[in-house]
This record gives structure tokens, sequence and C-alpha cells, in this order.
């Protein structure tokens, strides 16, 4: 039930050649040193912008840490992504005005019409979903930040149509 | 250690330095409540239940953590920490279901006691509360349900401390924090061994055994504490049984289990539901060909009487007529001490024959061979706390310990990730130990004896032997010395395939690292060398002086739970119990006394696979098998198969009917060790009871009763009223045994043998200071190829073994549902090479065959073998390697060479 794909992107540091060598370079320099495993990620999530679940699997590896370690840290420190970052950054306002207004039912929609959860992108790196805190615009809630646009007022049988723009 | 004085609620308590104010308040009486501690787990400070004011100091603390100082003076019951107390608690309730009324852990959950105790109201609030899914996980042993978990952590800690598997840890934060699997997948995805430990250790009901969902509540449970039927590390647990059905619910740990403490493996705490199998034998059973329908076609139900008349008649009829070696018995290492003694006292007082063995001769004959000569005694010498708690070393060899011996394993691992212990482990297969392992020598099957040769000689060559040691305690040391200069680097690299460094380094390690701890298992003893590899193991642990001190030894690790006891006790064709010679005069007339007969047989008796040759060559006409299972467990199954069926009568008692029992004249329904009284002798040579949780099926019996039946319908009038009546018989007859009777057991004395009288503590080291024997014997042992090489026709090398989640023939653990869940089918573990260059995928059927016959299993595509090497498994009748493996016998121990067969690997299309 809660299987996380272990499906690789074509993409994925861990495949890709030059992203690979750069990464083991990254393990290679810092394996040693107290304190390894968050040095490590953090430089990688500099790096590439996210750390995927074959990179974890791949740091547990290499750095001999529990799998279940390396997630706790990921998921503790909101800094870190566990998918790569899309073309277009989707951010549903979870303020109180908007939170009250609907936020949450705009979530479920989106996250129908993208086919992602919270936190994650677009197979076709389209869309990255995520949530905000108030950007100062209450009166119109809820809000959708879209890149740099602020939506205000949004329905969510509108959404689909909202994102055609954004190629 | 420096000792300091503190006071507690006005108890002044004297502590070592060191101890946490939790531990002070307990030794003072006084009880400070917990939910993120436990005594076996690093404290974490987490839950904040066990706050307490100390004088001098801001502000309350928590005691878990807080080391206890000199003149400390602590308060554990004002109003502000009860108050704090009772804050942590609403905040928990203010996120948990209001579920008592039908949680499982209902009666049994701490969160609930602590609740009841501070007498916290439910809170009200409709702020957020979580809605996680309740059964977030599909393992089928284990049923988790997050919105019940309270964060404590302790699951975290023991899959990380004492399982050694890391599942479990927190992910995400603040009010979303929550107790994942690996990253966020299923448990079993995650590396999950199934072991339920976090399950034993979860102070709610968040974790939980899924086999005893709906079974009943602890109001209406009783716990039966008694020994694990499976493997030898003698684990011991309590049986949940409910009262009102009668049936066992489930298995909780204790922390007064003496080998284990709260740990076991998932066949001990999920494997036992094959006591309630619909398939176990209810009745006797007497063979009709005429039946071709029911439940066991070929066999028509009888009554006890009928049955038992049939069975004394017909051997006492083969023993007058055909001579008392006609008659052949195999006693059982499944069953109890007392059933042990019972069947070779059959066999000998009633019988007349030494003809008795068991299945030992398959497992560990040859250890207990080659021990008796190089030291005089051939069990364990050391214990499992001391040679896994104490050694800087293990040099494991022929065992693949975290999935044989889990329990051993576990603290292994424990030792190896938190004190450092060095590993190394020679073994040709890529065992899961190896991840940890300092070395891993990966030698060829069967060249044990040059492996250790070559190491001990760079030992010599470096100057790395215990000098003192060898001339006090030993002898033969010249001789010894000699052989071994032979096998030198380049010589032992050719036989063995290990390169000549890891040689080099495997010697370095053993002598610097001491007292290191030798464990080893099938891999040693089943080849036709097993005697000489074991005698070997014995002169290595002589050449570094680590055998007699705690921390050291050479520890076989035996099989099954009883086999230990099974051996002591006499079920072996050349030995009384206690390792009393058959052929010795005294112990002929003694045990003549002992048991009121003349005339007992004094000459050595035929070993299992002999007594199968017998049968099949028409000298033995009749076998009496207790609870074992030659059609799965004996090599070369079709020559067994001809044997069983060229017998005149064959009588098998068991709780199932197994393979062997469907070649059977007479079947008897025994009880299994949940259905009766006894005890069993664990590897480390301890003596445990079992005891009676429920009853046995039907109207079958205690197996110590109907062999009473038998021998008394044999004409040997045989009568006790209970199991402890027979130890006491066994502590008269059996120097080893003498001070052991069920009174010192119940009483909770530890008893590990030699227990020489009824005040004597028993031996948890052998060998201090002086040798069984007097001095140790060093022996030379040269190196001999295994029998079958592999060739043209049959290019591959088998290796068998067992795999964690079953047992043996399986006959107990194929009729485990939970077992057979996670591990459902035979597999055959193949090299990545070989398997592409024969286009054969993970999954694919193979078809494994030697000169002797055939069997089909999946194939496991992995580097845990090495190219040429297959490895398979004697769990599951069709998919059993035995069918394959050759009775090449060791000519000391008459052990089979399971371990090396040459075979032909075909994929089934
Ligand atoms: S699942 Fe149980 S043991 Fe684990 S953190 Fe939750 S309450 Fe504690
Ligand atoms: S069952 Fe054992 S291995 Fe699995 S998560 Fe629990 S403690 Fe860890
Ligand atoms: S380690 Fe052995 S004795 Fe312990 S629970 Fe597992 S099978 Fe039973
Ligand atoms: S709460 Fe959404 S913009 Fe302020
Ligand atoms: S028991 Fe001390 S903080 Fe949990």
């Amino acid at each position: 039930m809660n299987v996380v794909s272990t499906e690789i992107m074509p993409d994925d540091p861990v495949v890709v050649p030059e992203k690979k060598a750069h990464m083991d370079a990254i393990l290679d320099a810092n394996r040693d040193r107290p304190g390894a495993t968050m040095l490590v990620l953090t430089l990688l999530q500099e790096e590439f912008g996210y750390v995927s679940l074959p990179m974890q699997n791949y740091i547990s590896e290499q750095l001999k840490v529990p799998l279940s370690h390396i997630y706790g840290v990921l998921t503790f420190y909101s800094s870190f992504r566990m998918t790569p970052i899309g073309r277009h950054q989707v951010n549903v306002c979870m303020g109180t005005a908007c939170y009250v207004r609907g936020g949450p039912t705009v979530i479920d929609k989106l996250e129908q019409v993208l086919g992602v959860k919270v936190g994650e992108t677009t197979e076709d790196n389209r869309f990255t979903l995520d949530i905000c805190r108030c950007v100062g615009a209450c009166s119109q809630a809820p809000v959708v930040m879209i890149d740099d646009d602020v939506i205000g007022r949004v329905k969510p049988q509108d959404i689909a149509k909202l994102l055609r723009k954004y190629e | 250690m420096t000792q300091i004085r503190l006071t507690i609620d006005g108890e002044t308590v004297e502590v070592p330095a060191g101890t946490t104010v939790l531990e002070a308040a307990e030794k003072a009486g006084v009880r400070i409540p917990t939910l993120c501690h436990h005594p076996d787990l690093t404290p974490t400070g987490a839950c904040r239940m066990c706050m307490v004011e100390i004088e001098g100091m801001r502000g309350p603390t928590t005691a878990c953590t807080l080391p206890a100082t000199d003149g400390m003076v602590v308060k554990t019951k004002t109003e502000k920490v009860i108050d704090l107390r009772r804050f942590v608690l609403s905040m928990l309730l203010s996120d948990h279901p209001n579920d008592c009324m039908r949680c499982e852990a209902d009666g049994n959950c701490e969160l609930q006691d602590l609740v009841y105790e501070y007498d916290v109201e439910w809170p009200t609030h409709t702020g957020l509360r979580h809605n996680r899914p309740v059964d977030s996980d599909p393992s089928p042993v284990i049923l988790a349900d997050m919105n019940k978990c309270i964060l404590c952590g302790r699951c975290v800690r023991v899959c990380s401390e004492i399982q050694g598997c890391d599942v479990w840890n927190f992910s995400e934060r603040g009010f979303d924090t929550v107790i994942v699997a690996g990253a966020k997948q299923d448990m079993l995805a995650a590396g999950c061994e199934s072991c339920g430990n976090c399950v034993a250790y979860c102070p709610t009901g968040a974790l939980f055994d899924r086999v005893a969902k709906g079974w009943g509540r602890a109001a209406h449970q009783k716990k039966v504490r008694t020994t694990c039927t499976y493997c030898g590390v003698g684990c011991q647990f309590d049986f949940n049984v409910n009262t009102q059905t009668g049936k066992i619910t489930r298995v909780t740990s204790t922390p007064e289990a003496p080998a284990n403490g709260m740990a076991l493996c998932v066949k001990g705490r999920y494997g036992w539901d094959f006591i309630h199998s619909d398939e176990r034998l209810t009745t006797p059973l007497i063979r009709d060909d005429s039946m071709t329908e029911g439940q066991y076609p070929g066999f028509r139900e009888a009554t006890w009487d009928e049955a038992l008349d049939l069975v004394a008649q017909k051997l006492v009829y083969h023993r007058d007529n055909n001579g008392p070696d006609s008659v052949g018995y195999l006693s059982s290492a499944k069953c109890t001490n007392e059933e042990n003694y019972l069947m070779q006292k059959l066999a000998r007082a009633v019988g007349k024959t030494n003809n008795v063995d068991h299945c030992a001769r398959l497992c560990h004959a040859s250890t207990v061979a080659g021990l008796a000569t190089a030291l005089g005694s051939g069990a364990m010498t050391n214990s499992i706390a001391d040679c896994t708690g104490e050694a800087k070393l293990y040099f494991v060899t022929g065992s693949n310990t975290t999935e044989q011996h889990p329990v051993i394993g576990i603290k292994m691992r424990k030792a190896i990730r938190e004190q450092g212990v060095k590993l190394i482990v020679a073994d040709p297969r890529k065992i899961d130990l190896c991840n940890l392992a300092t070395l891993h020598l990966q030698h060829r099957p069967g060249t044990d004896i040059a492996l250790f040769n070559g190491i001990m000689r760079e030992i010599l060559v470096n100057g790395w032997e215990d000098k003192e040691y060898i001339a006090a305690r030993t002898e033969n040391f010249e001789a010894f010395k000699e052989t071994i200069m032979k096998y030198t680097l380049e010589l032992t690299e050719e036989i063995t395939r290990v390169p000549a460094d890891k040689i080099k380094e495997a010697a370095r390690l053993l002598a610097e690292n001491k007292p290191g701890a030798v464990f080893w298992a099938m891999g040693i003893t089943q080849h036709t060398t097993g005697t000489m590899n074991v005698m070997s193991l014995a002169n290595l642990q002589m050449l570094l002086g680590n055998l007699g001190v705690r921390g050291g030894g050479v520890n076989p690790l035996r099989g099954q739970n009883n086999v230990q006891g099974a051996c002591d006790l006499g079920a072996l064709s050349n030995v009384y119990p206690g390792y009393q010679k058959v052929v010795d005069p005294a112990m002929k007339e003694k045990f003549e006394a002992a048991w009121g007969v003349k005339g007992l047989p004094d000459k050595i008796g035929l070993t299992v696979v002999e007594l199968m040759n017998a049968a099949h060559s028409g000298e033995v006409k009749a076998l009496y098998i207790l609870a074992e299972d030659p059609m799965t467990s004996d090599p070369d199954l079709n020559h067994v198969r001809e044997a069983l069926q060229n017998l005149d009568f064959l009588v098998v008692q068991d709780i199932f009917m197994t393979e062997t029992a469907k070649y059977a004249d007479v079947i008897l329904p025994g009880a299994c060790f949940a259905e009766k009284e006894g005890t069993f002798t664990s590897t480390e040579r301890r003596i445990q009871r079992v005891r009676k949780a429920v009853d046995a099926p039907g109207i079958s019996r205690p197996d110590w009763q109907v062999l009473c039946e038998v021998a008394t319908r044999m004409g040997y009038p045989m009568h006790y009223n209970t199991p402890s009546d027979i130890m006491d018989e066994i502590a008269a007859t059996t120097p080893i045994y003498s001070g052991v009777h069920f009174w010192r057991l119940d009483a909770g004395e530890p008893l590990q043998w030699p227990v020489r009288g009824d005040d004597h503590p028993g031996t948890p080291i052998l060998h201090v200071g002086q040798f069984a024997r007097g001095k140790g014997l060093f022996t030379a042992n040269e190196h001999i190829e295994p029998r079958e090489a592999p060739d043209d026709d049959y290019p591959f090398t088998m290796t068998t073994g067992r795999v964690l989640y079953h047992w043996h023939g399986g006959e107990q653990s194929r009729r485990s549902k939970n077992l057979m869940a996670l591990y459902p089918e035979p597999l055959v573990e193949i090299n990545p090479d070989d398997a592409a260059r024969m286009g054969i995928a993970e999954g694919d059927k193979l078809q494994i065959a030697s000169r002797r016959g055939e069997f089909v299993a999946r194939a496991w595509v992995t580097d845990r073998v090495a190219s040429g090497l297959i490895f398979g498994t004697m769990h599951f009748p069709a998919g059993n390697a035995n069918w394959a493996t050759g009775a090449f016998l060791d000519p000391i121990a008459k052990i089979p060479e399971y371990k090396v067969s040459a075979v032909r690997v075909q994929k089934i299309v």
C-alpha cells in the first residue's frame, strides 16, 4: 500500500553517467566526515535539486546508513525534495483564510488533475505541486500561485483550464 | 566502580555511578511511570512521562535520561510533575482514537494503564486529529495502525538496536510526525525479517500480531511459559491461550527468557499455528489398501488398543524370530528428553538392540565424534551469552547464523555493530552476515581442512600461537605441526581458491583479537571429512589458547530444538544416556540393574543411514520411527523410499501425515510440544521446561505415554505418572544430568549440563582449567577432495541448507499459514553469470538432477552463490534437494555429505 515507486526515471542521477560521477565525487569527499549523511544529502540537494529514492538507496549502500534514516532526514527538513522540480511551480496557499475558504478542495482537485501528490512532480516534468503559507492576498482566497502569478478566487472546476497556458 | 548515594521520595539508595535516576528509583522501590523507556533500549527522553523534580534544579526533568549524582534529592510525586504527566497523557489522547472498546491491546496497553492511573479525561477539543489508514501495511504477520502510535520510538530502537534491521524510523515532523518503514515502503520491502520484536516492545495497539486479531484479549487469556520447538537456540516465550476457546492466540516474549530475553525470530513468534492445523492426525491409523477414499487413502481409523497391540505383536515377532537386530528404532530431536530416554530404553531393554539412532547423525554426528576425540566432550563449550557477548572476534564457518539460529545471529549483529567485534566468515556462500564481516573467505565447498590448515600455518610461521597454553594443556603438537607446515599459502590458495592475502589477513585477525569464538553448523559437519573438519577447528582454538575461556570456545550450533537432548539421552546407536558406551561392560551392568533386565546388547547398533541401507537389503525388517521424517531429511530419497517399501513392518508416530508416514503400516498420532510436559536441551546445554498449553487434537496422546504402552504390551511393564518421574530416573542413571529435576527447573534455576548433583549449579563453560579428556589432543588432518566433483555431465556443485522462514523437512513450517505467506515455495540460488549464460531469469522453473535423482524449484538469481555453485533446500517435498544428494558417509561419524553433490541444471519451459 505504501510502496514508493522503485522505478528509476531515465534522467535520475543514478543512471546518467556524468551525474553519477558527480554523486560519487560528493560521496567520496565526505564519507569519512562526522555527520556524513546530512552533509551528503545537503550537497546532493543543492546539486540536483532533489534526492530521489534510487539516490537514497545508493547513498544508503555507500554510506552504510539505513534507508529509513535517510528517509527520516529528508522528510524532517523542509529544504529537501525527493522528486525533481518541474518547469512550473504550483503552490496552493494554506494560510488560514485560504484554508477555511476551500484551499483543501483546491489541493484535492489539483492532485487529481495532475495525478501527483503534494510535493511531487508530474511525469512529464511540467508541474510541481506544493503548498505555501499566506501570500498576503487573503481577500481573494483561495489563492494559488503558479510560478510568479497570483491567482485568486480559484474554483476547482476552473483548474484544468488555468493550467493550460503553462507549457 | 564508585558508589553514589541519593534520596528518592525520602528513601536513601546506593547505586554505582552512571546509573540513571529511573534505575536508582527502581532500586529504591519507587515506581516512576514511563512510556518511551525500555530497559533493553537506549534511553531517548522522548515521551516526558518520567518527569521528576530534583532539588536545586530548575524545572522538572526526565528520569530515564538523567544520570544520578551523589547527594541528589529526587521527588517523583509532586503536584507539579503529576500535572505534567497528566498533560502529556492528555496530549497523547488528543490525537488518539477512542477505540479501547475493540482494540486488540485492551488490557495489555501501557497508555491505557497510565490514563487510568492518572485519571485523565478524554479531551473534548475539536482541533486536528490524524485519520490514518487502520491497517497500513500488508505484512502477513504484523498489523500496523499508526493512529494508535504514541511516537515513543521503541519500535525504531528495537529494530535497529536488537534486530539490526533498521526498518522503522520517524518521518515528517511536528504534528505530522509518523513512523514509517524504510522510505515509506512496505515493511517487507524495507528489509523486515518479520521477527515481530517491534510488536513485542510497542506499548500500545499500534503494532500487533495480525494472526491474533479477533482471537481474544488479555482478560480471557492465560500465559504458559514454554520453549520453542524450532531451533536449538532454546528461546523461551509465553503461549497466550484463550481460556474460553482453548486455543492458542499468540506468542508473547518475556524478559525472563534466559537465552533470548524479549527477542524471538519469525518461526518462534509466528510459526506455531501448525498446532491448530486441521491436517493434524487425530486418531491411530492402520494400513488398509481397500480404503481408496477419505482423508487418508490406504488407511483406516483404529482404536488405540488395536493399533498398539499390532505394533507390539509385530515388534516382538521380529525380535524373536529374526533376531533383535532385525528391528530398528528412530528417535526424535523434536521430542522431549524424557521421550528420547524412553525410546532408547524401549529399544535396548525391551527390543534388546542398539539399533536406535536419530537425525543428529545427519547434522552433528561429526561434531560429537570430533570434539570427543580432541577435547573429550562433544558439545558447545561456551554459553550463548559469553561467546557472543565477550568475544573480540567471531569465526563463523558453515553456519548461516542469522537464518538458522536467528537469535544468536542478532546477538552477533548487535555486538559487531555496537562493540566493534571483528567477524570472519568462511563460507562458500555470501550469506547475510557477510555484509558485516571484516573478512569473507569464500572457499570452494569441501576444502575446509585445507583452509584452516593454511590459516594455522600462517599463525605458526609468525609465531602467533599461544605457546604457554599449548605446552600446559595440550598434546601431540609436533605431529600436528608437521602436517600443517605442508599447507603453504600457494597450496592453500590452489586448493581453496581463497587468495593468499586473505588467508594471511585471517591469521592476523585471529591472532590480534582474542578471545575469539568459533561457530559452525552443517557447513562443516555434513562432509565425508566432517569429523576432521571439526577436529581442525579444535586445533585452531587450542593453537590460539581460546578454549576454556569466556568469549572463546568451539561452538557448534545444534539444529533442532532438542537435538542436544536426544544425543544426551542416548538416542544414538553407540551410547547409553550421558554418552556412556554400550561396549563398556560396566555400563551394561549398570543399566541392566537400573532397568531390571538381563542381556542388554553390547554391540554398537546401526546408525540412521545404515539402518536405511539394512532395510534396503532386507536385514532390517521392522522400523519404529518416532517423529522423524527420513523421506525428506535423508540423503538420496529414491533409495530411502525403496528401503521403506522393502520393510515388513513400519510404524510411524507423528503429528502429521508425513512423507514417511505414507509408507507406514501403523500410524500413531502424537502430541506436539504445546500439548505435553517435558524438557528440551538447547545448543548451550541448557535444560528447559516445555509445558502443556492446550489439549492434543482428537484422541492423540503424548508420545511418552504411547512409548510406555508399547513397552508394556511387549511384555516389559513401563509406567510413569509424569515426565517429572522420568527425569528423576534419568538423573539417577546419567551423571551429566544427575542434578536435573523438574522441581529445580520450575523454581527457575538455569541449568546447563554437566549438573553433577542436586546442589550443583550446572556448567556454563566447559574445559575451564582442564579438558574433559585431560590434555587437549592436536590432530593432523589432511585435505581430502569431496566424493563427487563436477564433470561434463553434472557441471554444477550443489550445496544445501535452510532458510529463515522454514524448518527442516517443513512438516511443521509448511503447515504454518504465517510462514507460508512469507515463503511459499522452494527456491534454488544460482549465480547471475551462470543464469545469464543459460538464459535463466529470476523465477524460472529449474530442474536439478544428479546421478541419483532430481527435483524442481524456482530460480533465485543472486550472487550469494559463486559461479558454478547452486544452493537448494529440503523444506518442500517436490522441491527437496535430497532427491539429488548422495549418501556418501564420513567414515568415523557416518554423517552423509549433503554439502557437495554434482548436479546439472535445466530450465523447464
Ligand atoms: S508504533 Fe508503537 S513502538 Fe513504534 S513509536 Fe508507535 S507506539 Fe511506539
Ligand atoms: S518485525 Fe522485526 S525486522 Fe520487522 S520491523 Fe519489526 S523488529 Fe524490524
Ligand atoms: S531463534 Fe530459534 S528458538 Fe528462538 S524463536 Fe527462532 S526458532 Fe525459536
Ligand atoms: S491565507 Fe491565502 S493568501 Fe493569506
Ligand atoms: S520514559 Fe523517560 S522520557 Fe519517556
